[in-house]
């Protein structure tokens, strides 16, 4: 696609896209092909000599107990987070989407915790749930022997919440652009033939905005896999045991903690693929294809 | 029939509900910062305001230093933050504004394999390559510079995208009425595109500025040295493990700090920051 009428220049577009491409090149595509390279080499332990060893770093990254073991909390923690991220908004969103006082208020009030850094929530939790000194952590420190330092299952679910809540209001938003482009003509008419309100969202508003729905199931496992570093760093570093050790938490502990380099490259060369098979999805949903009209 | 306040009366008891328990941590870590570690640590503290606000926030940003703290001045890290906020925004917007128009208006070799080269870039977030990015920036000194925290993040294929796109709904007309009063490429971009670009630059600033408030790991990776680190994570650094005899007064207080600007932002630019976000990622 190109517009029609241009500018000649021969040196000029080149001078322009020169910035992007010299950081993008250095930073980006230099690192991730030394990924790619190294995923298929293994050094000896002193340095010396390094082998090609075809795709033996990948059989054993995926033969690793510890690596299946993290790939199983991913798994826990993205679905948990994307359910309930996406449940409570459409709640919400449905909610503030009726004509009711005060809709443009709720929608401020609710939109305001995008704004917080994900390690920020992580910080603000603690202080609530902690088992000595939070205001619900003690009570349930009292009733459940809660303790998210020492028990696993507490905190894997201290992270899904911490992580959801910014979350939750990133979605709102965009469910509530969906209900909102919804025509009116279309509402009015179901209500005239006397559909319930539930009938009404389970028939007509619901498939309307299923692309806005794929599109937030594409961007919110985005978000779990990637952004929720730094409440896992933040909050529990990826403990207690490695209960709370999500794949990219360990790719950081074994490459830059640990610096296992031919192990970590291997790794990061299959979260890339993950992130590409996430992005070309959320590119196709974009698009609209997923409309059931 | 039911008179409509009250048959709204669930919504806006839902909807209640949620914002009380959306504000209630922001409220709390406010409460904790008004009142005293020892207070806090014997768990204690009631959910009335308490009599250390002024003492809590000076010390945090003049010291940071508590009983068992030894911190670093928080005004330190709330000045690096801006910074880097700052710095990634406005070089996102320069960097990715000049490529899009390049793409959108020239015709070149190698257009489509450049504009494809940006685009991957989407695929490769710095969360799937920190071992081999660590190295480069170490190879070139950049560890522990302003330059190494911002600079890596000034390439943005969403920018780009979104300029583009915008670029191409500008009319032929405009552009050919432009040619015919001699104006060349440069100024057709000063001119005319830029200005008109001007909402889309202030909605993408308002998200970029945020995001920028906001990094977590590259901070984390990039800088060792104190007088460079981040408010974001020069807080998760005074939490440590969360021990329940910690000061947590000043670390309430340096969170409320932390969250201040980018919630005030989100805040006061509604507009802008709704708009920036549908399009970045619409």
């Amino acid at each position: 696609m190109q517009r029609r009428v241009i500018f000649n220049n021969r040196i000029l577009p080149y001078l322009l896209l020169l910035p992007q491409l010299v950081i993008t090149i250095i930073f980006f595509f230099w690192p991730a092909s030394q990924a790619i390279y190294q995923s298929v080499l293994r050094q000896d332990p002193f340095g010396l000599r390094t082998t090609f060893v075809y795709l033996d770093n990948f059989r054993e990254v995926l033969s690793d107990p510890l690596y299946i073991e993290s790939l199983r909390v991913t798994i826990v923690f993205s679905v948990a987070v994307t359910l309930f991220v996406m449940a409570v908004a459409l709640l919400l969103a449905v909610m503030a989407d009726r004509q009711i006082r005060g809709a443009q208020t709720y929608r401020t009030l609710l939109l305001w915790p995008y704004a917080l850094a994900p390690a920020v929530a992580a910080v603000l939790w603690v202080f609530i749930f902690h088992p000595a000194i939070g205001i619900f952590g003690k009570v349930l420190a009292a009733n459940f022997q809660w303790d998210y330092k020492l028990n696993g299952t507490h905190a894997l679910l201290l992270i899904i919440l911490a992580a959801s809540w910014k979350q939750i209001a990133h979605n709102f938003l965009f469910f509530l652009a969906g209900l909102q482009s919804v025509p009116t003509a279309i509402v009015e008419a179901a209500m005239i033939d006397g559909a319930s309100s539930w009938k009404l969202f389970r028939t007509i508003l619901f498939p309307l905005i299923s692309p806005t729905t794929f599109y937030l199931l594409t961007i919110n496992l985005v978000f779990a896999f990637f952004d929720t570093f730094g409440v896992i760093h933040a909050l529990t570093g990826g403990g207690p045991g490695r209960a709370t050790t999500t794949l990219m938490y360990k790719v950081y502990m074994d490459g830059y903690v640990n610096l296992n380099l031919g192990q970590s490259a291997a790794q990061s060369v299959i979260l890339m693929l993950i992130v590409s098979v996430l992005v070309w999805m959320q590119f196709r949903f974009m698009e609209g294809k997923v409309h059931y009209t | 029939m039911i008179p409509k306040a009250f048959r709204n009366l669930p919504v806006h008891l839902i909807l209640s509900i949620a914002v009380i328990l959306f504000a209630f941590p922001v409220y709390l870590a406010l409460i904790g910062s008004t009142w005293d570690a020892a207070t806090i640590g014997r768990g204690q503290m009631p959910l009335t305001p308490g009599p250390e606000m002024v003492e809590n926030y000076v010390n945090a940003l003049t010291t940071a230093r508590g009983g068992r703290i030894i911190g670093y001045p928080v005004q330190v890290f709330l000045w690096n933050s801006l910074r880097m906020a700052l710095a990634i925004a406005i070089g996102k917007i320069v960097i990715s504004i000049l490529s899009a128009y390049a793409i959108a208006f020239f015709r070149f070799p190698l257009r489509m394999f450049f504009f494809a080269l940006i685009f991957l870039t989407l695929m490769l977030p710095i969360e799937v390559r920190i071992a081999p990015t660590y190295k480069v920036m170490s190879d070139l000194g950049l560890i522990n510079t302003f330059a190494g925290l911002t600079v890596p993040l000034m390439a943005s294929a969403t920018g780009t995208l979104l300029f583009r796109q915008f670029f191409m709904t500008i009319p032929d007309e405009l552009v050919e009425a432009a040619k015919i009063d001699g104006a060349g490429p440069l100024r057709f971009f000063w001119s005319i595109a830029l200005p008109l670009a001007r909402t889309n630059i202030a909605a993408l600033f308002v998200i970029l500025f945020i995001y920028g408030w906001n990094q977590y790991l590259w901070p984390l990776l990039v800088t060792t040295d104190r007088s460079m680190e981040t408010i974001v994570i020069g807080i998760v650094k005074m939490m440590g493990t969360g021990e329940a005899h910690t000061d947590w007064n000043l670390i309430m207080a340096s969170t409320v700090l932390a969250l201040l600007p980018p919630v005030l932002v989100v805040i006061l630019m509604q507009q802008w920051f709704i708009k920036g976000l549908i399009q970045t990622e619409k």
